[in-house]
């Protein structure tokens, strides 16, 4: 058979198939529109950076010190007051209602204790149920307490060991710089693995793929003709996210261009291979898309895409390993933020291309053989 | 000059289920070729080996010359196929689809044109070349997927069951077109549930569980039928049935239209038992408009032929 007809044979197949794709309307959205809308939600939305969290005060002791320490507070901007009262019910309702999620309370004889050098104590309290919020309010609440404190209280006995502490690669430690990039793993994911699972199973559903597999299309070559289409799609979604990243939302971006289309053509060889997969164990699309939903929530949220592996327990950190989201997700924040190189992240790359070759050629392996059922 | 599909001992296997029974047959180039049989026997198998879907387990076959155990990959470049399933892209408009299956079977492409033309006006669908497929009624879909399936001038064409649904008008268009086909030298490989239809073919192989168990020109089924044969025109279709299929000489009864077709057994006297009969149904108080001998049709031929291997396998 001759190489010509194959190469025709495909390129006729990936054809029909951008046809199909930007003929439908809910495709193109999918494709193009789902993307950005991620971004936005990730760029403004989704954010785990306090700002403005809202504030009860139970300011017991009136005075001009009580008064600065809260306006310190706010004018950190990190705290915005929403009620004041000399009531503790008061702030108790206010948490239960959900009306302030923090509590600062000042108590009786405060600025008498503090201009007298005694040791005094500032309340806070935090609305548990937004751990995050909690956790990042409470460090913004240390410091600037004790900053105050520094000003104030004449210091008798410095402390031995001053801890100052600078965020690297992302100084004001945003989290949208931390999040932008990594919506690139997520979008990718959805189109070479959802969309081609789905692509293949709706031509069996409606009998095409029997059609296709009786003409002398191979196996291999509808393979290719099905997964190349999403393949480009999923890098041009790449450039219109990155752009849009740099230009609108001026994320930094430090690493190699050449190595981030690298670690996406890599990270795509999985992502096909796995709804390849799944296409070979689904006979329709409502299957199709409940098994691609099932594989697509775990490895994203074990990716540290949205929580850490760090923080992970040890079994889940060793099963991150083997899932290839997660290494993209590295490759990608470490390329945006910290213009690391290959000698940096080369074990990255070799777990991606590994995991890529092996997943598709299991994947089309499996298909191979089920292509005449 | 060998035969475009010949078959010898072809036989499948799923585990301990054997799908396909040492079936042999040969069908002439230029022939239109029925297979009929009841669902579940085996026709679809047979056909997804000779169309290289599915390996044989055994026996041996060529399709257009071609080895089907060996020269898979080269059947496929050799045929044409259309399934009751309208295997065209909806959402491609009816040119696009004739391009696409261009393509996919490599038809030169200074032929190209050509051939979309005489699809174009073979199915009638010169003025809707631009509209979607999906837009297009069940006929036209029928004629153009057709027309898809010989683009590439295939010398044996395999059609499943292509006019499932479709209106009995369009089905008869339909059958010109296959005839035209098989004028033109294209073996016709047909599988069909419509008696009518299989009657325009002009050899009928009849499978059931698996084995081939008839093989002959319509004609010559219908006269081979040896049981004779009652049309009963009653009151009651469904009590006439109930009574006549346990009364003594009778194989087998079932309702046919609105009559009753009564299989009486090998070597029974159809005049007497033809008064026998009118008589037990009076006297279950049915009314008897008629009760005559008639010529089997080939639905009755199937049936019978089917009772007598077993019957049709219930899934």
């Amino acid at each position: 058979m001759s190489v010509r007809a194959k190469f025709e044979r495909i390129h006729e197949m990936v054809r029909k198939e951008f046809r199909q794709i930007f003929r439908d309307a809910r495709m193109r959205g999918v494709l193009f529109v789902a993307p950005l809308l991620q971004l936005i939600a990730f760029g403004y939305a989704v954010s785990t950076d306090v700002r403005d969290a809202a504030t009860f005060v139970i300011d017991s002791d009136q005075t001009p010190a009580s008064r600065e320490l809260v306006d310190t507070f706010t004018a950190s901007g990190y705290f915005r007051v929403v009620g004041r009262s000399q009531r503790p019910t008061d702030l108790v309702r206010a948490l239960d209602r959900g009306d302030a999620v923090l509590g600062l309370v000042i108590p009786v004889d405060f600025e008498r204790d503090v201009q007298s050098g005694r040791p005094t104590k500032v309340q806070l309290l935090f609305d548990g149920t937004d751990s995050n919020v909690a956790t990042v309010a409470q460090g913004y609440a240390g410091r600037i307490v004790q900053s105050w404190a520094a000003r104030r209280v004449p210091q008798r006995m410095p402390p031995g060991v001053d801890l100052r502490s600078r965020a690297w690669f992302n100084p004001n430690l945003e989290s949208r710089t931390y999040n932008v990039p990594a919506v690139i793993g997520a979008i990718l994911t959805l189109i070479c693995l959802v969309l081609t699972s789905l692509a293949i199973v709706r031509e069996r559903e409606i009998g095409t793929l029997e059609q296709l597999m009786v003409s002398p299309l191979t196996p291999g070559e509808l393979i290719l003709g099905k997964t190349i289409p999403f393949a480009l799609i999923g890098l041009a979604d790449l450039g219109l996210i990155t752009a849009v990243a740099l230009l609108w939302f001026h994320i930094p971006y430090k690493g190699s261009v050449v190595l981030l289309l690298l670690a996406s053509v890599l990270y795509i060889l999985s992502a096909l291979g796995v709804g390849l997969f799944i296409s070979t164990i689904s006979r329709t699309q409502q299957e199709a898309f409940m098994s691609a939903f099932l594989f697509f929530m775990p490895t994203l949220l074990l990716s540290g895409f949205m929580f850490p592996v760090t923080s992970m327990p040890a079994v889940f950190q060793w099963l991150t390993l083997i899932n290839p989201v997660r290494h993209y997700m590295e490759i990608v924040r470490a390329l945006f933020l910290k213009g690391a190189g290959l000698e940096a992240l080369w074990r990255q790359f070799l777990a991606l291309f590994l995991m890529g070759i092996g997943i598709l050629w299991l994947a089309a392996e499996r298909f191979r053989r089920r292509a005449g059922s | 000059m060998s035969a475009a599909v010949e078959v010898e001992n072809l036989t499948k296997r799923f585990g301990d289920f054997v799908a396909v029974d040492a079936v042999s047959f040969s069908v002439e180039t230029g022939e239109v070729f029925g297979f009929l049989g009841p669902n579940g026997a085996g026709k679809t198998t047979t056909i997804k080996m000779l169309t290289g879907l599915v390996p044989p387990s055994s026996g041996r076959g060529t399709v257009a010359g071609l080895d089907i155990l060996r020269q898979g990959t080269e059947i496929k470049r050799h045929i044409g196929y259309m399934s009751q399933l309208f295997s065209l892209y909806a959402d491609l408009t009816v040119e696009e689809n004739i391009a696409f299956f261009s393509g996919l079977y490599g038809v030169p492409r200074e032929r190209r044109a050509a051939r979309r033309d005489w699809v174009l006006e073979m199915a009638g669908l010169q003025e809707q070349r631009g509209r979607l497929t999906g837009e297009l009624s069940l006929g036209w879909k029928q004629r153009l997927a057709l027309g898809c399936a010989v683009l590439h001038e295939p010398p044996v064409l395999f059609l499943d069951e292509p006019t499932s649904g479709v209106d009995p008008i369009s089905r008869r268009g339909f059958w010109d077109l296959i005839y035209a086909l098989a004028a033109g030298g294209t073996t016709v490989f047909v599988t069909t549930h419509y008696m009518e239809e299989a009657e325009f073919c002009h050899r009928l192989a009849l499978m059931n569980r698996g084995k081939l168990i008839a093989l002959d020109t319509p004609a010559r089924l219908r006269q081979g039928l040896r049981e004779p044969l009652l049309e009963a025109r009653t009151s009651d279709g469904t009590r006439t049935i109930e009574t006549l299929e346990k009364a003594p000489g009778v194989a087998q009864a079932g309702l046919f239209g609105r009559a009753v077709h009564v299989t009486l057994k090998e070597g029974e006297d159809v005049e007497r038992d033809r008064a026998r009969l009118a008589e037990l149904l009076a006297g279950r108080g049915i009314e008897v408009e008629s009760i005559e001998p008639i010529e089997p049709s080939l639905e009755d031929v199937f049936i019978a032929l089917v009772e007598k291997t077993g019957g049709a396998v219930v899934d």
